[in-house]
């Protein structure tokens, strides 16, 4: 999961008053052992907590202490904690860091347990499992959960633009005149006259309600920005998991990114610098943004914002030159940390956390959607009695239209080459062909 | 004075037993260390030990996750061809520059106006609110009140038929913004500090400028400024090496962009330690920061004589 800085530094402080009132590990099992695991979701710590304690009643010689940090402290922590030994036993793990552990053998490989307990990977939503496979080909994780990316739309602006849930849910979009998808777009966007930008008289420097946002220039893997586009047109990011070659430099990639960019250009999109600092939901939320494409894990902030003003809906991402839509499949897995003393335990407390038992609670907080199928029915079915339709994230699932998040070697590398180019590309500095001299200064990354 | 002078001189000479002043000066020192101890542990164990083992990390490759190996100058030659580092460099002394510069004259203004016009314990105290609040709570607070479409400041700019301003995004200005927004949170402490100096001056001189029939301008100019030389010197110096190690304004408002405008050097170091992984090549940069540091303090030590007062003659 990706969240803005704001956002991350919100959550951030929630744990301050959070750790006053976390577990403390209970006194009876003094004789048994005691794990701790780390999560940073402050909105997922409760259910984590809950499979903690019927783990402990199935297990009364094992304690969990679950501990929740902010995103920054929370990878700092666990970082120097392998150096100095003192660290999580479990922690939930994410893509961005996991090759790096892998590859300095941090973290422990499950296949040996795996074998022993005859536990089916297949048993997950298919190609999550792969994402947790490290280059020597063994098992590091088991998912737990996955996200995809859709559209976050203010229904009343639709509405008011004259554009149906149906319509919306059958955009399509190609890098040359951003087909319907750009259309609507251009007619959700308003300016301070009150003119649409498919009219005449549009005023594109006194834009009042843009018809898509930015969210920053998405960086080196544009997870929520513009990989659901860019994957449409056949480009991948690399040359497969574990690869040694960007794609940056395709053709394919650069037009789909001028043609982002040419949103702003048409006023329909806020520029870089109109779009640096309040979060896209917050903008969504008042209004200056009709529509807005971000993963399934925002969900519950978006419709935690409904107000007189603003009623969520999603749609999901447009059909693209494949014929097809296409999302980020990204997942979450617990890692067991190399320094920990008991490596048996650990693995039965993560062969519990994607256990249907475990997951099938988390499901039912309706936060995220869990790795097995069965516990991804119950989370829409949660979703659902909320009166949210999540149809538009799982259908990607449904359909097959998934990719994978890219793993490859020197992530943070990339990530500090591209990121500025990309925010050049945004800013109107540069054009996206210039990204072709920095994928060869990634590709050299990896000689 | 000089009786007593002479009296104790006298004592010594003819004082019969150095081995007992011998002793006081054992006892003295035995006391001095048992006071100077506990600071000592904090100075060994947070700064001596610390600033030694980065020197030793910084001619190493050390991802934190495998033991660091020795790799000589290599990380120095990297970082002479590093563009992001020199890029860093410049933006950092912009900073600089905009931040110190400005906050300065604002804060000699306010102090002159506070000495003059008002001894009020409210006034200074309200001066000083800002610096109460902590730092990435101003940054967090600016960062929204200038957002391009909610933030009042630009609704106030629209509102007066002015263009907007994107204060955090806009490649040109971001950093005169963080500065700006730093000098707000500095400058009632930074001026405190320039008015306690200002009383420090004795009131005959201006009284005496006065009686040679000086105006206000020429009272600031040939009284004011030069005998608060030795306090100027010490805020400078205290507000040049703080405003070189900007980090929480940036860390988190712009995280370094638009592009690399805001990507000041203590925040690079942070990326490459805690993003990146790279602490030998983050160490190498902290340890050019530090030489850096030290001769641009040493530098205006100097040209300021901040040792020595135009009152002592």
């Amino acid at each position: 999961m990706k969240m803005n800085r704001v956002a991350i530094l919100t959550l951030a402080a929630i744990p301050l008053v959070l750790t006053g009132c976390s577990t403390a590990a209970s006194s009876d099992s003094a004789s048994g052992t005691t794990l701790s695991y780390g999560l940073w979701d402050a909105n997922q710590a409760p259910a984590y907590k809950q499979c903690a304690a019927d783990f402990h009643k199935a297990n009364p010689d094992i304690t969990v202490k679950v501990e929740q940090l902010g995103w920054d402290d929370y990878w700092n922590k666990i970082n120097t904690g392998f150096v100095s030994g003192e660290n999580y036993d479990v922690f939930t793990s994410h893509l961005a860091n996991f090759p790096e552990f892998m590859l300095n053998k941090q973290i422990l490989p499950l296949d040996d347990y795996i074998k022993a307990d005859g536990v089916d990977l297949k048993g997950y939503q298919p190609g999550l499992a792969d994402l947790w496979k490290g280059d020597d080909g063994k098992q590091y994780g088991l998912p737990k959960d996955f996200d995809t990316i859709a559209m976050f739309y203010n229904k009343q602006l639709t509405d008011a633009a004259g554009l149906t849930a149906d319509q919306l849910a059958t955009l399509d979009w190609n890098p040359t005149d951003g087909g319907t998808y750009e259309k609507a777009i251009a007619h959700l966007t308003v300016d301070k006259n009150g003119v649409r930008g498919d009219e005449a008289g549009f005023d594109k420097a006194n834009v009042a309600t843009y018809g898509l946002w930015m969210e920053n220039s998405g960086g080196s893997d544009g997870q929520t920005q513009w990989s659901f586009l860019a994957h449409t047109t056949g480009w991948d990011e690399t040359n497969g998991a574990w690869g040694d070659k960007y794609n940056f430099d395709d053709p394919k990639f650069q037009s789909t990114i001028d043609w982002w960019y040419s949103l702003v250009e048409k006023g329909y999109m806020p520029s870089f610098e109109a779009q640096t600092g309040i979060g896209w939901s917050d903008q969504l939320t008042a209004g200056k943004v009709a529509m807005a494409s971000n993963g399934s894990w925002m969900t519950g902030a978006v419709f935690g914002a409904t107000s007189d003003t603003f009623t969520p809906a999603i749609a999901p991402t447009p059909v693209g030159p494949s014929g097809k839509r296409a999302s980020m499949f990204n997942g979450l897995a617990d890692n067991i940390s190399a320094t920990t003393k008991h490596p048996d335990q650990s693995w039965k407390w993560v062969k519990y956390l994607g256990s249907v038992e475990c997951q099938s609670v988390v499901a039912k907080a309706a936060v995220v959607f869990p790795a097995i199928p069965a516990a991804t029915d119950e989370a829409i079915a949660a979703f659902t009695a909320k009166g949210i339709d999540v149809s538009a994230f799982t259908t990607q699932v449904a359909d097959g239209t998934t990719f994978l998040y890219s793993i490859t070697d020197h992530r943070s590398d990339v990530s500090a080459l591209v990121t500025p180019a990309m925010e050049a590309i945004m800013s109107g500095k540069a054009k996206a062909s210039s990204l072709t001299a920095v994928n060869d200064q990634v590709n050299a990354l990896f000689k | 004075m000089t009786i007593t002078e002479r009296k104790t001189s006298l004592h010594r000479d003819i004082a019969p037993q150095p081995t007992v002043r011998k002793g006081r000066r054992d006892s003295q020192l035995r006391a001095a260390i048992l006071f100077l101890i506990p600071a000592s542990i904090g100075f060994v164990v947070f700064f001596a030990w610390p600033a030694v083992r980065g020197l030793y990390l910084s001619f190493t490759d050390y991802n934190l996750l495998r033991p660091p190996t020795f790799i000589g100058f290599d990380n120095y030659l990297a970082i002479w061809s590093d563009p992001v580092f020199w890029n860093s460099l410049k933006v950092t002394l912009q900073y600089v520059v905009m931040n110190v510069g400005v906050q300065t004259v604002a804060a000699l203004g306010l102090a002159v106006l506070m000495q003059r016009f008002t001894r009020s314990m409210v006034v200074r105290g309200v001066i000083m609110l800002p610096y109460l609040i902590a730092n990435v709570i101003v940054a967090l607070v600016w960062f929204w009140l200038c957002d391009y479409n909610l933030g009042i400041i630009n609704a106030a700019l629209d509102f007066f038929g002015l263009d907007k301003v994107g204060f955090f995004g806009n490649q040109d200005i971001a950093m005169g913004t963080i500065a700006m927004v730093n000098v707000w949170r500095h400058l009632g402490y930074t001026s405190l500090l320039l008015f306690a100096g200002l009383q420090a001056i004795p009131k005959d001189v201006y009284e005496a400028a006065e009686v040679d029939g000086a105006g206000e301008w020429r009272v600031f100019r040939s009284v004011t400024l030069p005998l608060l030389r030795p306090v100027l010197a010490f805020v400078l110096v205290v507000t040049v090496v703080g405003s070189f190690q900007i980090f929480d304004t940036i860390a988190v408002t712009t995280g370094g962009g638009p592009i690399d405008a805001t990507r000041a050097i203590n925040y690079y170091i942070y990326q490459r330690a805690f993003e990146r992984l790279d602490f030998g090549y983050a160490s190498a940069l902290a340890v050019i920061l530090m030489i850096i540091l030290a001769g641009v303090a040493l530098l205006q030590n100097k040209l300021l004589r901040a040792n020595e007062s135009d009152l002592e003659r």
